[in-house]
């Protein structure tokens, strides 16, 4: 193979790793799809919140997670999620579940939910940020006209700020699509996240054409996230 | 009346306790890990608490103390050739009639823009011909390219929140540049430069990815030894390590919101 080009790494990265490209993939898309979710939610009511105490508390507890680094939250969550974990200490405390039946989150489901915890106040922060600048006259006329909380943060918040959150849910994209650490600690298994196989590649077998050409495959992805922005701000320009 | 409001508190109650449960849940279970000297099935709690780890992990002669110095190092020395770089960057961009300067800009932004884990392979890789893979200043260096994207962008606001008139009223009365420089624009901008020092800091100091890549195994950083020792299934050992990294930055972070303010805030990225 010395000194030819050829898409060989290619065609063993993908006979290889085709689940686990797959895997991140899907892992990363919900993620993402939770992390705008739980954003707008927590935005919205900071914004909309009529109750004055619940609005401070949330905005007090909310960002914690912003200033908790990667590798420490990968720990926190691989001793919280476990079968024997607090959360299921918890859970079986109130009484929600069986003792017998408890089971360890540390898998897919695991990845998801640090990737969340993580980066939810990040976009929330900026999102937030966003709704607190937005013009409230148009608020307080669709509250007047008898509109509802939900459908004013729907219709009227939340297409004024969508550039910021398509931002903010790029940036946490990328950032989780380069993290090994959480990948690594919460989810021992298989099928795993490409940034574990590309160290594996590396480790086990000093093969950096394989782990290059998965490198390239995370790129690509990252691409057509890049490519989804430039043609959501060209149609912004267009618009105005 | 009463009664009513109590009850219009049990759904936004729930829901808050919910979400606080999700947040500090994982926290709390790093704390309880830190302090329990016995954890087993089917205890809810720890059914032993103590000291002991954090013995183990304090004493003067342990692995942690000495990868808590090195993480230190390493993170100190990142400050300096990251400062070195984005002061006379950061006074440049912001002063300077730079061509391309959108493009400079955005070049320092580009480390941030990609997964940075195929980046360090291939560093890895290219120090490892140099011998630079498994000492402190290839370390140093893979801690510098990622945090110059802070330290650049930070620096370059807080030059150009400081007021243009101010330098010429100096250089007017006669001052040199240079001492213009160090008497006026230095230390008008000191607080954002400070700021980007500190996040400097930190991203070196929680940095996990590339120290796997370059400095492991010769060069133990802090999160390497908690990465092992979380591994070996030694809870309480990781833990402690997890909690000495945690400190720092929620003491840090709260520094920081003093240190940024609007107007540095505003200029960044403008």
């Amino acid at each position: 193979m010395e000194g030819r080009l050829s898409i060989a790494n290619f065609t063993k990265a993908f006979e290889f790793y085709d689940r686990d490209i797959l895997f991140t993939f899907v892992i990363i898309g919900i993620s993402t799809a939770l992390i705008g979710l739980f954003s707008v939610a927590i935005g919205g009511y900071l914004v909309l919140g009529e109750n004055r105490t619940a609005v401070a508390i949330l905005a007090w507890f909310y960002r914690w997670p912003l200033f908790v680094p990667f590798i420490v939250e990968a720990q926190c969550m691989y001793m919280f999620l476990a079968k024997n974990g607090l959360m299921n200490n918890g859970f079986v405390a109130l009484g929600l579940v069986d003792i017998e039946t408890t089971q360890s989150l540390l898998d897919w489901r695991g990845i998801i939910i640090t990737f969340v915890w993580k980066q939810t106040p990040f976009v929330a922060l900026m999102v937030a940020g966003a709704m607190a600048a937005l013009d409230r006259a148009t608020i307080e006329v669709a509250r007047n006209l008898g509109a509802s909380r939900l459908r004013i943060l729907v219709e009227i918040v939340v297409p004024q700020i969508r550039p910021t959150l398509i931002v903010g849910l790029i940036l946490s994209f990328v950032t989780t699509l380069s993290v090994l650490s959480v990948p690594l600690m919460v989810s021992g298994g298989t099928p795993t996240m490409l940034t574990v196989d590309m160290a594996y590649r590396i480790n086990a077998f000093g093969d950096y054409g394989v782990a290059n050409a998965l490198g390239l495959i995370s790129y690509l992805m990252t691409g057509a996230v890049a490519w989804i922005y430039l043609r959501e701000t060209m149609r912004e320009r267009e618009r105005t | 009346m009463t009664a009513m409001r109590a009850l219009g508190w049990l759904p936004r109650g729930i829901l808050l306790g919910v979400l606080a449960f999700a947040v500090f849940g994982p926290l709390a279970s790093l704390l309880l890990w830190s302090f329990a000297e016995a954890w087993y099935f089917p205890h809810k709690l720890p059914s032993q608490w103590g000291f002991r780890f954090w013995e183990h992990v304090f004493r003067p002669t342990g692995r942690a103390m000495e990868a808590l110095g090195m993480s230190i190092s390493i993170a100190l020395l990142t400050v300096v050739t990251c400062l070195a770089i984005s002061v006379p960057a950061g006074l440049a961009l912001a002063r300077g009639r730079l061509p391309w300067r959108p493009l400079i800009m955005l070049a320092f932004l580009l480390p941030q823009a990609f997964p940075s884990l195929p980046i360090y392979i291939n560093v890895a890789r290219i120090f490892y011909e140099f011998g630079l893979n498994g000492t402190v200043a290839g370390v140093v260096l893979v801690h510098t390219l990622h945090g110059l994207v802070y330290a650049v962008w930070i620096t370059t606001a807080a030059f150009a929140a400081v007021d243009a008139e101010l330098e010429q009223a100096a250089r007017n009365l006669g001052a040199s540049a240079l001492r213009t420089f160090f008497t006026v624009t230095l230390p008008l901008a000191a607080p954002g430069i400070v700021a980007s020092a500190i996040f400097v800091f930190l991203e070196s100091l929680d940095e996990f990815t590339g120290s796997y890549f370059v400095g492991a195994p010769e060069v133990t950083t802090l999160p390497l030894l908690m990465f092992t020792a979380s591994m070996a299934g030694n809870y309480q050992i990781s833990s402690i390590t997890a909690l000495i990294l945690l400190v720092p930055s929620i003491a840090f972070m709260l520094v920081v919101e003093r240190f940024l303010k609007p107007d540095v805030l505003s200029k960044v990225g403008a």
